[in-house]
Order: C-alpha cells, then sequence, then structure tokens
C-alpha cells in the first residue's frame, strides 16, 4: 500500500501579547496535533510565539493575486477614505 | 459609550467557579495580559462583554441611519462620495465588532434578533433627526469626536479581540471625525443663514452628544467589575470631561457658541459645564426619544427585505456541498 501523502498545514504565531496571530509559513504533518508539535519546533525555535494556530492548507479560500487589479480596483479611486483628504485648520490642532 | 455603560451589573459569580481559576484570570489581567476566545473566563466577564460588543455593534450598524438620510441630497458630489464611504465604514465597524463578540460564543443570528426585538440596546444618539446638512457636520465632529474618546481607551481592554476589533475603528474614524469638521468650516465661512445652520445644529446635538458617554460615574451601575477587568479604564465622567476640553476650542475656532450660558473654565483649564437633563436620557433609552420607532421600524424592514438574500446563499452552498459529496462518492 503506498503511504498517504502528508497533508500540508498553513502556521500562524501570536508573537506577542494582544497582537493577532500572523501567518509565517507552512509544513506537512498527519493531523492537527503534529503539526502543532512541528510548527513549535520548526517555527519557535527562539521564542517567536506566544500562541500557534494550525490551518489545513485546503481550508484556505485566496484571491487569485493574478487579479489584485480587478478585485481591488474599488478602493483605488477612493482618495476620501483618508483622514489627510480633508482640511483642518492648523490652528485646530490634531483630530 | 455606544455601550453607554447600559449593562446592570452581572452578579459576580466567581464563586461558583473554581476560585484558582479566577485568581489567576484576574492576575493575568493586572498583569495587562490579553484575554483570547480559548483562554478561561469568568462567565460574567463572558457575559458582559458579549453584551458591550452587541451593543456597541448595534449601534453602528443603527448609526447608518441618521446619516444615511443625507446621502441623496448631500450639497456636492464631494461631500456625497465622502458620506457614502463614512456610512460603509460604519456597516464594516459593525461587521468587525459582531465578528468579535462571536469570538465569545454567541451567534450573530441571536445578537442581531435581540436588537431587533427590542431587548439589546444601542446608543441613544441615533433616535435623534438629522433636520438639516449642518447635521451630518456636527455628527461628524462631535459624535464621532466623542466616540473616537471613548474608543482609543478601548484598544487597550482586556479583551483581545474587541482591543483589535477598536485598534481598526479608531484608525478609520479619524477620516469621519476631520469630514465632518470640514463640512462646519466651510458653513461658518458661509452666508449668515449658513452659519445659522451650523449654530442651530450645535445647539441640538450637543446635549444627546454629552449623555453618549452615559450616565453620571455617582450613578454608573457596572463600573465596578468592568473597571476591575480592565474594559473600562476611564470613568464615564472623566471621558465626558476629556471631550468638553477638546471640543471647547474646536467650537471657538467656528465662531459657534455652546448651548451652555453657565459653562466655565476652572483654574486649571478644565471647562465645567451645567448640569446634564438626564430625564431626556433615560426617556431615550426607555424608548421615547424622537426617532426610536422609527429607527427600530428601518431595520426590522431590512432584515425582513434581506431574509431572501440569505435563504438564497443558504440553499446555494447547500447545494454545492451536496454536489462535492456525491462527487466524492464517484
Amino acid at each position: 500500500m503506498a503511504t498517504p501523502n502528508t497533508p500540508l498545514w498553513e502556521v500562524f504565531i501570536r508573537s506577542r501579547n494582544g497582537l493577532a496571530h500572523k501567518h509565517v509559513g507552512s509544513l506537512h504533518a498527519s493531523d492537527a496535533t503534529m503539526a502543532l508539535q512541528a510548527a513549535r519546533d520548526i517555527y519557535t525555535r527562539r521564542g517567536e510565539g506566544l500562541s500557534i494556530w494550525v490551518v489545513p492548507s485546503t481550508a484556505i479560500t485566496a484571491s487569485d493575486p493574478a487579479e489584485k487589479g480587478m478585485m481591488f480596483e474599488p478602493a483605488e479611486s477612493k482618495i476620501y477614505r483618508h483622514p489627510t483628504f480633508y482640511e483642518v485648520p492648523d490652528e485646530v490642532g490634531h483630530m | 459609550m455606544y455601550t453607554q455603560a447600559l449593562n446592570t451589573a452581572e452578579t459576580d459569580d466567581r464563586g461558583l467557579e473554581d476560585v484558582a481559576k479566577a485568581a489567576q484570570f484576574q492576575a493575568r489581567i493586572d498583569a495587562e495580559e490579553r484575554i483570547e476566545p480559548n483562554d478561561w473566563m469568568p462567565a460574567a466577564y463572558r457575559k458582559t462583554l458579549t453584551r458591550q460588543i452587541s451593543q456597541h455593534a448595534h449601534s453602528e450598524i443603527v448609526g447608518m441611519l441618521p446619516e444615511g438620510n443625507w446621502i441623496t441630497r448631500a450639497p456636492t458630489l464631494r461631500r456625497k462620495a465622502a458620506l457614502l464611504a463614512k456610512v460603509q465604514d460604519e456597516c464594516g465597524h459593525g461587521l468587525y465588532l459582531y465578528a468579535a463578540a462571536e469570538t465569545l460564543g454567541a451567534s450573530r443570528e441571536e445578537l442581531v434578533d435581540a436588537m431587533l426585538a427590542g431587548k439589546a440596546k444601542y446608543s441613544s444618539i441615533f433616535n435623534y433627526p438629522t433636520l438639516t446638512w449642518a447635521d451630518i457636520g456636527t455628527i461628524g465632529w462631535l459624535v464621532d469626536g466623542a466616540a473616537i474618546m471613548n474608543q482609543i481607551p478601548l484598544c487597550r481592554c482586556s479583551y483581545g479581540p474587541y482591543a483589535r476589533a477598536m485598534i481598526r475603528v479608531c484608525k478609520e474614524e479619524s477620516f469621519h471625525q476631520r469630514q465632518g469638521y470640514e463640512i462646519m468650516v466651510t458653513l461658518c465661512r458661509g452666508s449668515d443663514e449658513q452659519k445659522a445652520m451650523a449654530q442651530d445644529a450645535l445647539n441640538r446635538w450637543w446635549w444627546p452628544v454629552l449623555m453618549m458617554f452615559g450616565p453620571p460615574d455617582a450613578a454608573s451601575q457596572h463600573s465596578d467589575a468592568s473597571t476591575k477587568w480592565k474594559i473600562k479604564r476611564f470613568s464615564n465622567d472623566e471621558l465626558r470631561q476629556k471631550f468638553v476640553d477638546a471640543t471647547v476650542p474646536q467650537a471657538q475656532y467656528l465662531g459657534l457658541t455652546i448651548p451652555d450660558p453657565g459653562m466655565t473654565q476652572d483654574a486649571d483649564g478644565h471647562w465645567r459645564y451645567s448640569e446634564i437633563d438626564w430625564t431626556e436620557f433615560k426617556q431615550v433609552l426607555a424608548g421615547n426619544g424622537p426617532c426610536n420607532r422609527d429607527r427600530m421600524a428601518a431595520r426590522r424592514k431590512a432584515h425582513g427585505e434581506g431574509a431572501w438574500v440569505r435563504e438564497a446563499a443558504a440553499a446555494y452552498a447547500a447545494k454545492r456541498a451536496r454536489r462535492q459529496t456525491a462527487q466524492a462518492a464517484e
């Protein structure tokens, strides 16, 4: 019997108290528990994390980078969504 | 603020829970550690936060209504685009917040249903009407200004998902306040009628905006637990005073008069405002404000009219799932 392919997992690490988990890379593991242990060994050898998430790579639905132009076009033309678009007189100070 | 200390105090039920766990939890809070969704937390902490975050979310959603009233009547295309973008942001803020509340185990559906049934509150401020274009400027300047004053400390609140949602929200609110103030500057530099319109809007919004910070500290019901849990970092009166001190010079620049003849500046530079009419606040919270019924009717109508979309999306997802199962079986 052929050995089944080992699934790929995406690894997310919370580096500091209060921060969100951030994607750091991927790894191979047969199940979630082994993925977590492998993530610890591969990605946090220098104390990089407070907590780890592993997610099966197949569970991720991604946008197509080749279509980023069309995907993000709606936001590109809207400079009025930024605070600097509005004039507040200097005398009023920070707002 | 958007949650207005409406919460009645949760009874401290830690006696019923693991005492050691509760002590460890409080020690984590005291050490400024953030609590995350999978961490152990007292049931009362979970309940208080679910209520506060969902009320905050409801306020963002209902908050779209008074401003949405002016999208079609904005005076220029520039103003219209800005207002539309602002209302879209309020919707986005509501969604960040619902998602943060859901990390505590509540479902979106039950949170929304509680609001539509009138069981969950939203901020009293959105029960006032937007009568003129100057109201849109005043909302950005004062309502969003007050919201920022409250939300900045919430960026450091003990619950991680709420704090992170607030960081996103605060970044975006800056545009809201600036666009509002820009409208006010334009009106105040305009004709006598325009300036009078700006003054009239300030007159109507000033006191309701001060009420946004919730009851005075002496009467506030739930501050103790929230303070101990570092959900709340400043008292209602402290935040209200900060807001007034920041706003008075902004009004002076506009040449507008704050509708409080008794207001004085004390030796420390703080602007001391007169007594707030808490009867009005209680009336608005009880459902008797100028627009409570309109707001609830608008939300129920929108929710009802969206039912077919939710049903269609669920039916489509179910069909795709069936097809995938069938293909996998082949």
